[in-house]
């Protein structure tokens, strides 16, 4: 288990100047578009939009690749699993017993595929260029959401890391106490369930004495002020434009290309 | 609040018949307490466990909870307030480093408390620089808080609070997790702060001597409710009668150290497990934390590993202890300690383990696995061969004083309590060697007294024993080696 | 015996929610997420296994849903579920178990399954009948939204068998795991803050 891709080392120099606000909002439009509907028009102008803005992300090929291969995968088993499942329209391709592949069950397999990368893709750019603290501070200063949530869940997200950790040495601590070596599943699934209450266990302890410390400090009184303001610039018209651009460029093309085929219909 | 006006001065305290029980809970934690601390006055506030310390501090801070959480009586106010109402007033800082920090970044975590009370933006950032250097942090306020030792989230948490600008600071055993050179640090910068502001302090801590000389008064709480002694700290510290009361109560009282059994154990004698040139990581990827160990256990000896927080002791016990892979060197059990398992200790199976290195880790709560006592003691024998020898797990109960509870939740027996129970799970599979994590954290003088009088019978009875620990009084009374860590080196010391 | 309470506060049946209820909420969401993640490095032999036959992801589905059910189990106020679902929903975005914006919007659905069931009993009943209900109406919830989110050209059949092991799987791994986890959280003395801890029978 690796908790590499955990730490967030923000890469794009530009999009980390950006509010977080609006880059939601780009990754919103775009995703709402792409939610839409299930065609490979719409997805591949996403994802060759996607593709052209990847240098802004700042980040290798490779490292790129090395967060995001599972996704790959979960996207060609998306695909398989349409192409498996959907009607068996056109031309048969492929016949093995139960299982049939047509023309018609693929077309819609890779279109399922596409999109499923069109659609990850904008929380990577998200994830690669936010910090946690400057998009609290958004939500709770630009999108007025209640600020006692915000900070709760940005005071809890800093925690990942310290219960993965603590994940580790729970299991070594039972190793100890002489479980965690068996070979049956269901006795490895028996100590997998009791090493998981004992991390939620350990989770509320140190949320209650946080709770405590948060307290202390004046937390959830009514009205607050903000350290740092969170702030728009030029920069956001044009990230939020950009996402609209997508979006609004995805659904004409579709359209145009008579592939369009909107989810609720 | 205007930065004109200067922050209100220190603190008044008053209590009147007041107590304090926790809903669901037929006992008050705290009951009858009358008091009266002068604005300014520091005062160290003592008692058994269980006498309602932290309620105390806890209500003080006004953070107790609401009314479904609890019952009150009588009345506590600061400055002729009720706690709730004088938000600010009260600064508390508990005793985790770890549990504590709120944000990822040093100057966002200071500038959280004066955010909460809506202060004005360019004030807030003028307090985070004066509360930091008043605990002496001189570090960048985007510097993450991760990356702090523990000492210094201790005066990165008393800085968050000195920010609200508090006429009363309350410590809540803000050293008990810490090494000895961060317990100096954090007091010392308390002294400053003090100096600097005035406040009224109410401290709580088990370790008297680092508070005695700066408190100007203690106050002992009686575990029957109310006040036990109250004086000057040379009165109520020197004088026979409340000094008796206190030690009896665990209290570590200066100048005084509880009685241990056993005796001292003299060297060691057969060699159970060797190390050689060993380097130890705690993960796989990550950077090495100890490189090129050289190391016997041996029976009948006692081992103590010894250095700064975060040199890589707790590593280094582990993987001697079979649950982490060496990253380089060898580990080797004796043929008669191996037994019929593989000579390398990583390799054996979890319940191979348990019957020849036992490992109690420092927080016990990690290796309770059954809803009771009396299970977790069962548990261990029953993996390792099905029959319980119950002969041996009453006197291992009966031992560590743990009889009465066998029918209890192991969850919700109390630190000293739980402290006891990880030794005797343990101990119930009769493992030859016994690694202990910092077995005497944060315990009273009376748990620690009955550790050491354990590790020292175990010894004369064969078992060899590593403990990792700060602890001086704990490795003068075991004697034996000691594995200096530092830099990544580790140095066996024999005295 | 004369008591005065340090303030008026709120009690659980009123609603607000305490700083203590939000911050075990988050908590026990990120914990929720980490658990998943501990998880899934185990069970990539499983998804070999349903790849084969994709319906067969619903019965494994009710992991994601144990957030909300939980959640809403211990916290007890209005929203709780809801919230620990998109808030463990972005966990899992972070860390990689799930990706892009579209998993905010799942948490949200199935968040809202569990708590229109603690709705129908206005928050007053916790008992392991509710809890199975809430399990199974989010596994409704996200077996529904899924086939139409993303399932959308699988043919009939196989939207009404994986929306059944949806159902199936959220009534005990997301209802029946969620109610044994609170009840022995409970006893743990874990939940003291909380009306969850404090009930005697749960």
């Amino acid at each position: 288990m690796s908790t590499d891709h955990l730490t967030p080392v923000l890469t794009g120099r530009t999009l980390v100047r950006a509010n977080p606000v609006s880059k939601l909002f780009a990754a919103a439009v775009i995703t709402l578009a792409l939610m839409s509907s299930i065609d490979w028009v719409s997805a591949v102008v996403v994802l060759v939009c996607e593709v052209a803005l990847m240098p802004l992300l700042g980040i290798s090929v490779w490292g790129l690749f090395r967060r995001i291969w599972p996704l790959l995968i979960a996207a060609l088993i998306g695909a398989y699993g349409t192409a498996l499942l959907a009607a068996k329209t056109g031309e048969v391709l492929l016949e093995l017993g139960p299982v049939l592949f047509t023309e018609g069950s693929v077309a819609a397999g890779v279109a399922v595929g596409l999109r499923a990368l069109a659609l990850a893709l904008p929380g990577i750019f998200i994830v690669l260029t936010t910090d946690p603290t400057d998009l609290a501070d958004a939500l709770a200063q630009k999108l007025r959401l209640p600020h006692r949530f915000v900070l709760g869940a940005l005071a809890a997200l800093r925690l990942v890391g310290l219960l993965m950790e603590q994940w580790e040495s729970l299991g070594l601590a039972r190793h100890a106490r002489g479980v965690g070596s068996d070979r049956s599943v269901s006795a490895r699934i028996r100590n997998l369930l009791g090493q998981s209450f004992g991390l939620i266990v350990q989770a509320i302890r140190r949320a209650t004495r946080l709770a405590t410390a948060m307290e202390a400090r004046g937390f959830g009184g009514g009205t607050r002020t903000w350290a740092r303001e969170s702030t728009f610039s030029p920069l956001d018209a044009v990230v939020a434009g950009v996402g609209l651009l997508v979006a609004g460029g995805a659904v004409t093309a579709a359209v145009l290309a008579c592939t369009w085929n909107f989810i609720l219909s | 609040m205007t930065p004109e006006q200067g922050p209100p001065g220190p603190v008044h305290v008053r209590a009147r018949g007041w107590g304090w029980r926790h809903a669901g809970r037929k006992a008050f934690a705290a009951r009858g307490l009358d008091l009266e601390i002068s604005p300014g006055e520091r005062v160290l506030l003592l008692g058994a466990s269980g006498a309602g310390k932290s309620t105390v501090l806890h209500a003080l801070a006004g953070v107790l909870g609401a009314n479904d959480e609890g019952e009150q009586e009588g009345e506590l106010l600061l400055d002729g307030a009720p706690p709730a109402e004088a938000r600010g007033r009260a600064g508390l800082v508990l005793q985790d480093p770890e549990t504590q920090v709120v944000l990822a970044r040093v100057g966002d975590e200071v500038a959280f408390a004066p955010e909460n009370l809506a202060v004005p933006r360019e004030e807030i950032w003028r307090r985070v620089g004066r509360a930091l250097d008043d605990v002496g942090l001189d570090l960048p306020l985007d510097h993450p808080t991760t990356s702090l030792s523990g000492g210094q989230k201790q005066r990165l948490a008393l800085a968050s609070v000195l920010a609200m600008e508090p006429g009363l600071l309350l410590l809540d055993e803000p050293t008990a997790n810490l090494d000895p050179a961060g317990v100096i640090e954090v007091r010392d910068a308390v002294v400053r702060v003090l100096e600097s502001t005035g406040a009224t302090l109410v401290v709580v801590e088990h370790r008297v001597a680092v508070w005695a000389d700066v408190v100007d008064r203690v106050i002992v709480l009686d575990a029957h409710g109310g006040v036990l002694a109250d004086g000057e700290p040379g009165e109520v510290l020197t004088q026979q009668a409340p000094r008796e009361r206190l030690a009896a109560a665990g209290v570590w009282v200066p100048g005084w150290q509880p009685e241990i059994g056993g005796r001292m154990p003299d060297g060691g004698g057969e060699t159970l497990v060797t190390a050689r040139e060993l380097t130890v990581a705690r993960t796989r990827r990550g950077p090495a934390a100890v490189h090129e160990l050289d190391l016997d256990v041996q029976e009948a000896g006692a081992l103590s590993i010894t250095g700064p927080n975060g040199a890589g002791k707790s590593t280094a016990a582990l993987t001697l202890g079979g649950l982490l892979r060496p990253r380089s060197g060898t580990l080797r059990a004796s043929a008669e300690l191996a037994g019929t398992a593989d000579r390398d200790p990583f390799r054996w199976r979890s319940t191979q383990l348990v019957q020849r290195i036992g490992t109690v880790f420092q927080e016990p709560e990690h290796q309770f696995l059954t809803p009771t006592v009396a299970d977790e003691l069962e548990f261990g024998p029953l993996r390792v061969g099905g029959v319980v020898d119950r002969e041996r797990i009453a006197e291992v109960a009966e031992r560590l004083r743990l009889t009465g509870l066998l029918k209890a939740n192991p969850f919700t027996l109390s630190g000293g309590e739980k402290r006891r129970l990880s030794v005797a799970t343990m101990l119930a599979t009769a493992p030859r060697v016994l690694i202990l994590d910092e077995p005497t954290f944060g315990q009273d003088a009376l748990t620690w007294a009955e550790l050491v009088t354990l590790l020292r019978e175990l010894v004369e009875g064969g078992t060899a024993v590593l403990s990792v620990t700060h602890d001086a009084d704990f490795i003068a009374a075991l004697g034996g080696a000691e594995l200096r860590i530092a830099d990544g080196v580790g140095r066996v010391v024999t005295r | 015996m004369a008591t005065s309470p340090v303030r008026t506060g709120t009690s659980p049946t009123t609603g607000q929610w305490r700083v203590v209820d939000i911050v075990v909420a988050s908590v026990l969401a990120v914990a929720v997420g980490v658990v998943f993640f501990a998880w899934s490095a185990g069970y990539s032999g499983i998804s070999v296994l349903t790849a084969g036959f994709p319906p067969l992801a619903g019965l494994y589905s009710g992991g994601w849903l144990i957030a909300g059910v939980l959640g809403g189990l211990i916290i007890r106020k209005p929203g709780a579920a809801i919230y620990c679902e998109m808030l463990a929903a972005a966990v899992s975005a972070l860390i990689g178990t799930q990706w892009g914006l579209g998993v905010l919007l799942s948490g949200a659905i199935q968040g809202l399954g569990a708590e229109l069931v603690f709705l129908l009993f206005l928050y007053r009943r916790w008992n392991l009948p509710v809890a199975l209900l809430a399990g199974l109406a989010a596994g409704l919830a996200l077996g529904i939204s899924e086939n139409i989110l993303y399932n959308a050209l699988w043919t009939i059949e196989f939207k009404l068998l994986y929306v059944l092991f949806a159902a199936a799987s959220g009534v005990v791994i997301a209802g029946l795991l969620s109610w044994l986890a609170m009840r022995g959280l409970a006893r743990t003395g874990a939940l003291s803050s909380f009306a969850a801890g404090r009930t005697a029978d749960v």
